[in-house]
């Protein structure tokens, strides 16, 4: 199935600001639910209508749910064939929809399923994709103005897909904020229909089986982070962290550095690729402050700073630092922790000094 | 389809500045490749140990694709080094600029001209651009069945077999060939290459170039204008202002006025 | 899938590149495994290349061979204290004279050579460590690398010191500590100008400089200095028993080493850009290693041809020669069809040939005179107390020299035992 796709039939022909609603179990996505909220700025300025998508199945009740985010309306898609995610017929419904009703913009959370389903769907529409946005803007023509952050240096890159529609963009959970819910909200429920027949599936799902919480928040819900980056230099020094998470009623993350050298699994990585999370506190230790891990913690309440190079960037934004050897500094952060827990008095020094 | 012949699989693969050496040319605002040493991408050497696993137990022929300047021979001759049977390099001038839609299609043109093909594996996302498009891009333009963020694969009654890693748990996927799978990052250790491997190399005629007319990609569909993004600028990042108060002293003291300020601002209760 | 080639040679640095270059030359199809990234990166010396046996092996060497500086300039010195005595000989000499050496960096040089073994149709295959040596009823017949056996007539372990094959074939005993020293060097960055001007060289002109006594804080060794092109090599050789008794880290011998007023005056200003340390075994053929088996041949440090006799370093020399010889070994082994160790016992011959083993063979005591602990601190020290006296002029009355000598002696070593020292010296050197 290839969608052939015009570029240039005329911008002027795409209207309208679309939200890709992903449900899972029932319920929608949080990425979703927020991406709501950043189309509705976006439609506002553009003086245009904003849509949820929602394929599924007996979805309408959801459909409903959703229009008091903000949505104008929902285009709901019922088939049985669509009641978990699938690549391939998810594609179809998108692509068929997309070139019905032309719209200039379309934002997808960058969810698992969200990532897998923009890729194969930007390729077969032959038009731009930005991923793992940070921030969005409209430029001067009215282009959306992409933004998310560059390799390497402290910048951000500004992504236009100019001659190109739709514009097709996705975000990760909690990069922006999940707008109020209003029940009394008005909006129309557009029941549309693709032709999905069983030749359209073409994977199957065997089984499912949940991740069992080991107990602990996760930490894009917890108050409180404490994560650690390549300064740790070994695997077993998360268990110290845990430690300070414990204490502290936390949830223990790492930097793309730490997950890429082995030290800790992906779910746990916060930064561009990875989550965003935004703590009342942020404890980062031994962690650079490269701007992609940053753009995962930046809007944290207060971030505090562990590390023995005072030239880190971390320390730039931060609240708090100590230039120090995180070796001696957690187990001293636990100690007077563990103190203050036990209503000990004032704080003084340790009998014995940490040589 | 696999008539009981060997499988071929095929891996996209994309040579990388190697992950602490990423920098950034001042002039030009882009990745600097020149000089920085480089690696292959480390999701898509994931996908190339899987490949050499199966082949490891069954009749299997790789063949390692990329698409890049001929510097991007380094990471086939290693792949080859690896156990990879031989290489294609889509290389051409007309490419460079090319964002994933190009990409896509231009990869998906070499598959095609390949031919044959029962498995594709990719990488999840590079770690230079990281948008995980190009995998699922290639699937749809094919139009295969796709299964991303696998961490486990398997061949099971001519099927592939693999385990997805989703948010809240993992789900296990089932689908015919020919399909397309991208590999989650550290999910296997690639092997080292080989001393046969790397004689394989050295004889030669493992590794083919070919340009876009080799292939038969129009023109008018790839490099930099006819991509649909560009990067229109890059400007500093504007963070909110922050304390930047630095604790002194001994461990214990700085620590102390740490808890302090944490206590202080409510965001610790003692 | 089994590879087959005539020969295997396992280690691309000096004797490895030279055994595969001669090799390939007389058609044997050879493999040239080094375990390095690149043929030499894993490679140290001092710094000084002879460079007599590469007119044998590449008559055209001198024009792309990556020559540091031709050494023009050799000189001794004498360490106590902070005073010091040099000995220097001068003596320009054309790179097409057979007796011309020079200086050099290892991983250009090994790679140079390396290539010209590949120009000449070996295939060098790098990043790849050789584990064992292919075994058949006591024969080698090839080599094992991973998953991987490569099978060949004849194998040329060229791995260097301390390497693992050599002891697994049976054909080197363990070394003794007493048998190893400690080698360290840095380079140290100058401008090429500064060079000549320090050293009073010309542009492509070097110097060479050993040094004795308080360079090695009294245990046995030495120091050495090499100029580069722009920059200088800078380190010491110390015995690893030494360092062991009087539990002296060698970081701290180099320190003081570089902090003598007579090594600091050549390398102030400079930047130290590299710092590496390698194990030297000392005795060459006091390590009575076997070089000859069936189906293997040692070549280089891996068979212990080294030279260190207190005023000469000398093993790149050697290990290029050695490959030759083997080579020409093998040429015999093809013509009887025979690579046992009968096949291949010409060797030797050819070793002597080539003055290889006839060096060794007379250097072999000094190795034992240089364990002469008074060599390196009470004699350098006398040396200079009376040196010394010689040159001081305060007004307090001069003596003669020999009564100098005498009055110095008196009491810090009987001179009978100086006098055996002298004569032994004479006779090992």
């Amino acid at each position: 199935m290839t969608m052939h796709h015009n570029p240039l039939e005329g911008k002027s022909h795409f209207r309208g600001v679309w939200v890709f609603l992903e449900g899972r179990k029932g319920a929608l996505r949080d990425v979703s639910v927020q991406l709501i909220g950043e189309g509705r700025r976006l439609a506002d300025r553009r003086g245009v209508p904003l849509t949820g998508v929602l394929p599924g199945h007996d979805v309408e009740v959801l459909a409903r749910h959703a229009i008091g985010y903000g949505l104008d309306r929902v285009i709901v898609v019922d088939h049985p064939l669509l009641e978990i995610y699938r690549s391939r017929p998810f594609t179809k419904v998108m692509a068929t929809l997309i070139t019905r009703h032309k719209p200039e913009i379309v934002l997808y959370g960058a969810s698992k399923n969200g990532r897998d389903l923009g890729g194969r769907l930007h390729a077969v529409l032959e038009t731009g994709l930005a991923a793992d946005c940070v921030k969005f803007d409209l430029d001067d023509e009215g282009n959306l103005d992409m933004i998310r952050p560059s390799f390497g240096g402290k910048s951000l890159a500004h992504i236009l897909c100019k001659q190109h529609r739709p514009q097709m963009a996705s975000a990760r959970r909690n990069v922006f904020l999940a707008p109020p819910h209003d029940p009394t909200r008005h909006g129309e429920i557009v029941r549309e229909a693709v032709d999905l027949s069983e030749a359209d599936i073409d994977a199957k799902l065997l089984e499912f089986k949940e991740f069992v919480r080991e107990g602990g928040t996760r930490p894009d819900e917890a108050d409180v982070v404490v994560s650690g980056g390549y300064g740790l230099g070994d695997a077993k020094y998360f268990g110290m962290l845990q430690e300070l998470a414990d204490l502290l009623g936390g949830a223990v993350a790492a930097s793309r550095k730490a997950v890429d050298s082995g030290w800790i699994p992906k779910e746990f990585q916060v930064g561009q690729t990875g989550m965003t999370v935004r703590p009342k506190v942020y404890f980062a230790i031994g962690i650079s402050g490269a701007v992609q891990h940053l753009a995962g913690m930046q809007e944290s309440d207060k971030i505090v700073a562990i590390n023995l190079d005072p030239k880190a960037a971390i320390f730039d934004i931060a609240d708090y630092g100590i230039v120090g050897d995180l070796f001696q500094v957690v187990p001293e952060l636990i100690r007077q922790l563990k103190d203050l827990k036990a209503g000990k008095g004032p704080v003084v020094a340790p009998l014995a000094t940490i040589a | 389809m696999p008539a009981g012949g060997p499988l071929r699989i095929l891996v996209c693969i994309k040579q990388v500045p190697k992950a602490q050496e990423l920098q950034v040319d001042p002039k030009t605002q882009t990745l600097k490749r020149v000089g920085v040493p480089s690696e292959i991408n480390p999701p898509d050497a994931n996908a190339l140990e899987f490949a050499l696993r199966i082949k490891d137990r069954m009749p299997a022929e790789i063949v390692v694709l990329s698409m890049g300047p001929t510097s991007f021979d380094e990471s086939l001759e290693r792949s080859i080094g690896m156990g990879a049977d031989r290489a294609v390099l889509l290389t051409d001038r007309i490419l460079g600029g090319s964002d994933t839609v190009p990409t896509a299609h231009a990869l998906s043109e070499t598959i095609k001209k390949i031919g044959g093909y029962d498995l594709i594996l990719c990488g999840e996302e590079t770690t230079d651009a990281s948008t995980g498009h190009v995998g699922p891009g290639i699937a749809g333009h094919l139009d295969i069945p796709q299964i991303t963020y696998i961490s486990e694969l398997d061949i099971v009654d001519g099927k592939v077999r693999a385990r997805r890693t989703a948010e809240d748990g993992s789900e296990w996927w089932e689908a015919a060939m020919p399909c397309l799978v991208t590999v989650n990052f550290g999910c296997n250790k690639p092997r080292a290459p080989t001393l046969s491997g790397k004689i394989r190399v050295k004889r030669g005629g493992v590794i083919v170039h070919w340009s876009c007319a080799d292939v038969g990609i129009d023109p008018n569909k790839v490099g930099l204008k006819n991509s649909p993004t560009i990067v229109a600028k890059v400007d500093t990042v504007h963070l909110p202002p922050r304390a930047r108060k630095l604790f002194h002293g001994e461990p214990w003291e700085a620590v102390a006025q740490l808890l302090k300020a944490l206590v202080k601002d409510g965001v610790i209760r003692p | 899938m089994a590879e087959r080639f005539d020969a295997v040679v396992v280690g691309a640095g000096p004797a490895g590149s030279a055994a595969a270059l001669a090799l390939a030359r007389e058609k044997f199809s050879v493999l040239l495994v080094e375990r390095g990234r690149a043929a030499g990166a894993k490679n140290m010396f001092g710094g000084r290349v002879y460079a007599w046996p590469l007119f044998d092996l590449l008559p055209e060497w001198e024009k792309d061979c990556p020559v540091e500086r031709f050494v023009t300039k050799e000189s001794l010195v004498f360490l106590s204290g902070g005073a010091s005595l040099s000995i220097q000989f001068e003596s320009p000499r054309a790179s097409t004279d057979r007796a011309s050496s020079f200086t050099a960096l290892r991983p250009r040089f090994d790679e140079w050579l390396a290539k010209k073994a590949e120009a000449a149709g070996a295939m060098l295959i790098t990043g790849i460590r050789v584990d064992e040596l292919l075994r058949e009823g006591g024969r080698v017949r090839g080599v094992v690398a991973g998953p991987d056996r490569i099978q060949a007539d004849l194998v040329v372990v060229a791995e260097g010191a301390m390497g693992p094959l050599a002891q697994k074939a049976g054909l080197l005993p363990d070394l003794k500590p007493e048998s190893v020293s400690v080698g360290v060097k840095e380079t140290v960055e100058l401008p090429a100008a500064t060079i000549q001007e320090r050293f009073n060289v010309g542009e492509k002109e070097g110097a060479a400089v050993v040094y004795a006594g308080d360079a090695s804080m009294g245990l046995r060794g030495g120091g050495f200095l090499y100029t580069n092109k722009a920059s200088v090599s800078l380190g010491l050789v110390v015995s690893a028993e030494d360092l062991a008794r009087k539990k002296v880290e060698v970081q701290e011998v180099m320190e003081r080493f570089r902090l003598h007023p007579s090594v600091q005056r050549l390398i102030k200003g400079g930047k130290v850009s590299e710092y590496s340390a390698h194990l030297v075994p000392e005795l060459g053929l006091g390590m009575k290693a076997r070089y000859v088996g069936d189906g293997v041949l040692l070549a280089g440090d891996a068979a212990g041809f080294l030279i260190n006799n207190g005023y000469t370093f000398r093993g790149v020399d050697l290990a290029i020669a050695s490959g030759i010889a083997a080579a020409r070994a093998a040429v015999d082994a093809r013509v009887r069809g025979d690579f046992s160790a009968r096949g291949l016992a010409s060797y030797e011959r050819h070793l002597r040939a080539l003055n290889v083993l006839t060096d060794l063979e007379t250097f072999r005591a000094t190795g034992g005179y240089l364990k002469n602990e008074r060599l390196f601190a009470l004699y350098p020290k006398l040396l200079l107390g009376i040196t010394e006296k010689v040159y001081t002029v305060d007004g307090s009355g001069k003596e003669k020299i020999s009564e100098i000598v005498l009055d110095e002696m008196k009491g810090k070593a009987p001179l009978l035992k100086m006098l055996k020292d002298l004569l032994d010296g004479a006779r090992s050197m």
